[in-house]
C-alpha cells in the first residue's frame, strides 16, 4: 500500500470535482468552472483528465489509459503507471476489460458500454475562444445561446480551403442547446459521441470541466450546402484489415513508403488475435516464412 | 401660398457681450400661387433674413410664416423637412453638396428625394444642364471643382428640377451671362405659368421688373426704421 | 406617423459626476440626427445608453419593435436587447478595429451577423457577403482577405457593411469619419448618405465635425456639459444658433 490517500487526491477535492462533474452531467456541455489542484506533471500532460479519473475511480475499478489511441505511448505509460501507484487499481489495454478509460485524443473504436465511463483530457474547453478572446463575453456568448461565431470559423475554413478543413476539436452542440469542444479528437470521432458510457471532460490549466450523460445528442456544427463529414484515410489498416477504424499514417523510409494501421492499438491487437491480416501484415509474413524456409 | 404675418426676429449675440439686434418687426407678406414677389432694400436691410426665415433656416422671435398650410416657426425639423422636398424650394447663392458627386445626380437630386424614378429624373436633370449650358463632359464630374459661374448655374437647376409649388430665389441672375440670364428668367416666367408661388431677391432691375409681379421694401419691417 | 425611438429623461451618472441628464427626443423613421459637443460633453455616454451599451441611471428608451409596439430597451432582457442589436440596431464604432473581427476575412466579418440569426447556407452567406462588398467599395477580389490588410478607409466601409446586410432600421455611429483623411471622409459620406436615403434607415450620429453633421443630419441636438442645450434643424442650428455655446461652437470652426 502506497502512502498516497487513495488516488493522490485529498477526500475533500475529490468530492469539490465528484460536484462539478454532476453538475456538468446535469447540464451537458457547459464548462463548470472547478479549483484545480497543482499534480505532479505538467500542464498539458493531462492534469485534467488526471484529477476527473481521480475523482471517479473507486479500488474495484480497472483503468484504461491511451493516448491518440495507443495504450504504449509515454503519455499513457505514465499515467496507467501513476494510478497502479497511487490507487493501487488494476489496469489493462483491453477496451472491454476497463470500467474508466482516460483518453488523449481519441475514442476507442470498440462501442463502450453503460457501466463505463471514459475521461478526456482538454487543453481548452472553450470553443468560440480562438475568435473571441475575452472569457466574459464567450461566457455570455454561451448563456444566451448566441453561437453564431462558431460558424464564422467554418465559413473561413471554406473560404480558405474550399472544404471545412477542420479536422479535429470539431465543434458539437450537444442536446440543440451548448456548444462544445469534444477536445482535439479526430472528427471520425464525432458521431461516437452518442453513445452508452458516461463521459467526462477536464481542462486542468483551463480549471473547466464539462460532461455528457449517457445517449445524449450530440449534432456536429455544419452547413446546409457544406454538411459534416466524420473522414478517415482511405485506406484499410495494413496490420489487421479493418476497413472501419481511424488510422495513423507511418512513414517507413527515406523512400516514401508508409502504411496505415489502426490508430487503437487494442482494437488492432484483438482483431490480429482473432485472425484478420492486413496486406503488410501478411507480406511481412510470406518473407518470414520464406526466410525461415 | 405663403402667408407672413406680425414676423419678427432679433439676433442675440452672447459672445459678443450679450448684445440684442433686433432685425425685423411686424413684418408682412403674402404671395399668391403664379406670384412673384421681389423683396427690395439696401444691403442689411434684411432680404435674405426673410427669406431665410421662410425656409426655416433662421427662427422667428415671433409670429407665423404659413406656407401650404405648414407654420414654418412652429413646425417639427421633420415637418420642415417635408416642407423643403415636396412643396418649397430655394435656390440660394451657393452651392453646397457632398464633394465626389456627380452633377447630373446633384441636379437629379431633389427628384429622387421625392421619388421620381432614377433615369426619368436624370432626363431631367440632362434637360436642364443643357438650358443652362453646362457642357455635357462635366456632367459626371463633381462641381466642387467647377468655376464660380457654373456652380451657380448647376445651382438653379437643382432648384428648379423638382417643379416646388412655392419658391425662394436669391439672386438668381447675378454674374451670369445674358445667355444664361435668358434661360433663367423664362424658368422663372415657366414656374410663375404652372402656379409656383415666388419670392426673390433680384440686384438685377431689368430681370426685377420682368418677372416680377410687386416689391416689397423689406426697410419698413427694420425696427426703428418703420415706425 | 410614429417615432421609432422615442427617447424619455435619460440620466446616467458616474458617481458624483454627470454623464448625460435629462435627454428628451422622438427620432422618426428615415430621419438621421446628430449630436454634437466638445470631448467630455456626454454626447458619447449617451450614444452608449441609447445602444444598450451603457445602463442609464433613469429613464426610457422606448424603440418601435416589427409588430409595432414600443417596447423599452433599458428593461427589456439582455437577450431580447441583443437580439435588437444583431438584428433591427447597428452600431458604427469610430476606430473599425472596434467593430471588426481582425482575424476574420472580410467576407466573414460581413456574414457573421446572417450566421448569428441563423443563415446556414455557406453559398448564400457568400453571395450577400460579396453583395454587400460592392455596396461599399470594396472589390469582391477582396472577399477573403482580413481586416488587417485594408486600409482605414476600407476597414470602415467594411465595418458599416457588416452593420447593415441585416437590414437594420436605426443606426448607431459613434464618430465615423474621424481618423480619416478628408478625401477619404468624403467618400464614405457620400456612400452612408446615399445607404440611408436607399433603405429608409434612421441613424443617431455622434461627432464633434460640423461639416460631417451638415452633410447628414437632418436635426441636430447640442451637448454642453452634459446637458442637451440646443436642437433643431440642422441647417437652422448651425446657420442661426441660439444657445451661447452653439454661438461659440459654430463661431470656432476654421474656415477653408
Amino acid at each position: 500500500m502506497s502512502d498516497y490517500n487513495f488516488a493522490y487526491l485529498d477526500e475533500q477535492t475529490k468530492r469539490m470535482i465528484r460536484r462539478a462533474i454532476l453538475k456538468g452531467l446535469a447540464i451537458p456541455g457547459y464548462q463548470v468552472p472547478f479549483a484545480s489542484r497543482e499534480m505532479p506533471m505538467p500542464y498539458g500532460w493531462g492534469t485534467g483528465g488526471v484529477q476527473v479519473s481521480a475523482a471517479t475511480l473507486t479500488p474495484e475499478d480497472t483503468l484504461k489509459v491511451i493516448d491518440q489511441g495507443a495504450d504504449d505511448t509515454t503519455n499513457a505509460v505514465s499515467i496507467r503507471k501513476f494510478f497502479e501507484k497511487t490507487a493501487g487499481v488494476d489496469t489493462t489495454e483491453e477496451t472491454a476489460q476497463a470500467s474508466v478509460i482516460q483518453t488523449r485524443h481519441r475514442i476507442p473504436e470498440e462501442d463502450l458500454r453503460e457501466d463505463q465511463i471514459l475521461v478526456y483530457q482538454v487543453p481548452i474547453p472553450e470553443p468560440l475562444r480562438f475568435l473571441e478572446p475575452s472569457e466574459i463575453e464567450t461566457r455570455k456568448m454561451h448563456s444566451l445561446e448566441e453561437y453564431g461565431l462558431m460558424h464564422v470559423k467554418l465559413y473561413e475554413d471554406i473560404a480558405k480551403h474550399g472544404a471545412i478543413a477542420t479536422s479535429y476539436a470539431y465543434p458539437v452542440k450537444v442536446e440543440g442547446r451548448y456548444v462544445m469542444d469534444p477536445s482535439p479528437i479526430p472528427k471520425f470521432d464525432n458521431p461516437k459521441m452518442e453513445m452508452a458510457a458516461i463521459q467526462l471532460f477536464g481542462a486542468g490549466r483551463e480549471q473547466r470541466i464539462y460532461a455528457l450523460p449517457p445517449y445524449c445528442q450530440v449534432v456536429s456544427l455544419d452547413f446546409e450546402d457544406f454538411p459534416f463529414e466524420a473522414s478517415k484515410a482511405d485506406h484499410p489498416c495494413d496490420m489487421c484489415g479493418a476497413t472501419d477504424s481511424y488510422l495513423d499514417e507511418i512513414i517507413m523510409d527515406d523512400a516514401g513508403n508508409r502504411m496505415f494501421v489502426c490508430s487503437d492499438t487494442d482494437y488492432c491487437a484483438s482483431r490480429r488475435k482473432a485472425g484478420h491480416v492486413g496486406a503488410q501484415a501478411a507480406a511481412a509474413s510470406v518473407a518470414l516464412k520464406e526466410t525461415a524456409a | 401660398m405663403i402667408e407672413i404675418k406680425n414676423l419678427s426676429k432679433t439676433f442675440t449675440l452672447h459672445n459678443q457681450g450679450g448684445v440684442v439686434i433686433p432685425v425685423m418687426d411686424a413684418a408682412e407678406l403674402s404671395v399668391a400661387r403664379g406670384e412673384c414677389v421681389a423683396l427690395t432694400g439696401a444691403s442689411g436691410a434684411g432680404k435674405s433674413t426673410l427669406m431665410r426665415m421662410i425656409y426655416g433656416n433662421y427662427l422667428a422671435a415671433a409670429g407665423s410664416i404659413v406656407v401650404d398650410g405648414v407654420d414654418v416657426v412652429t413646425a417639427e425639423p421633420r415637418e420642415i423637412l417635408a416642407l423643403r422636398r415636396e412643396v418649397l424650394g430655394y435656390v440660394s447663392q451657393f452651392l453646397r453638396v457632398v464633394p465626389r458627386v456627380p452633377t447630373l445626380d446633384v441636379v437629379a437630386e431633389p427628384l429622387l428625394a421625392v421619388g421620381v424614378e432614377t433615369e426619368v429624373a436624370r432626363d431631367r436633370a440632362r434637360d436642364l444642364l443643357a438650358r443652362l449650358n453646362i457642357p455635357e463632359r462635366l456632367w459626371s464630374l463633381s462641381p466642387t471643382s467647377f468655376s464660380g459661374g457654373e456652380q451657380q448655374r448647376v445651382n438653379i437647376a437643382r432648384g428648379f428640377a423638382h417643379t416646388y409649388p412655392a419658391m425662394l430665389l436669391d439672386e438668381p441672375t447675378a454674374s451670369l451671362d445674358a445667355a444664361n440670364r435668358e434661360t433663367v428668367l423664362s424658368l422663372i416666367e415657366e414656374a410663375k405659368a404652372r402656379g409656383a408661388a415666388i419670392v426673390g431677391i433680384f440686384h438685377d432691375e431689368a430681370a426685377r421688373e420682368r418677372v416680377c409681379d410687386r416689391e416689397i421694401d423689406v426697410a419698413v419691417f427694420t425696427p426703428g426704421v418703420a415706425a | 406617423m410614429t417615432p421609432l425611438l422615442k427617447v424619455e429623461n435619460i440620466s446616467k451618472f458616474y458617481g458624483h459626476r454627470i454623464g448625460c441628464k435629462d435627454v428628451n427626443f422622438d427620432l422618426y423613421p428615415g430621419e438621421v440626427m446628430g449630436i454634437v459637443g466638445e470631448s467630455g460633453s456626454g454626447k458619447s455616454t449617451l450614444l452608449n445608453c441609447l445602444a444598450g451599451h451603457l445602463d442609464p441611471d433613469t429613464g426610457e428608451v422606448l424603440f418601435e419593435m416589427r409588430d409595432g409596439a414600443m417596447r423599452d430597451t433599458v428593461t427589456m432582457s439582455e437577450p431580447e436587447r441583443r437580439m435588437l442589436s444583431r438584428t433591427d440596431w447597428a452600431f458604427v464604432h469610430q476606430h473599425a478595429r472596434d467593430g471588426l473581427r481582425m482575424n476574420v476575412s472580410a467576407g466573414g466579418n460581413v456574414g457573421e451577423r446572417l450566421m448569428a440569426v441563423g443563415a446556414r447556407h455557406y453559398g448564400n452567406i457568400r453571395e450577400e457577403a460579396v453583395d454587400w462588398l460592392g455596396r461599399v467599395e470594396i472589390s469582391e477580389t477582396r472577399v477573403d482577405d482580413r481586416p488587417t490588410q485594408f486600409s482605414g478607409g476600407m476597414q470602415q466601409r467594411l465595418q458599416i457593411a457588416r452593420n447593415l446586410v441585416t437590414g437594420p432600421r436605426l443606426v448607431f455611429m459613434d464618430e465615423p469619419t474621424g481618423g480619416l483623411d478628408v478625401s477619404v471622409q468624403a467618400r464614405l459620406l457620400d456612400l452612408l448618405r446615399g445607404l440611408v436615403r436607399e433603405m429608409g434607415l434612421s441613424a443617431i450620429i455622434v461627432t464633434h465635425d460640423l461639416a460631417v453633421v451638415r452633410l447628414l443630419a437632418d436635426r441636430l441636438m447640442v451637448m454642453k456639459d452634459s446637458h442637451v442645450v440646443e436642437t433643431g434643424l440642422t441647417d437652422q442650428v448651425l446657420d442661426d444658433p441660439q444657445h451661447a455655446y452653439t454661438q461659440l461652437l459654430v463661431s470656432s470652426v476654421l474656415q477653408v
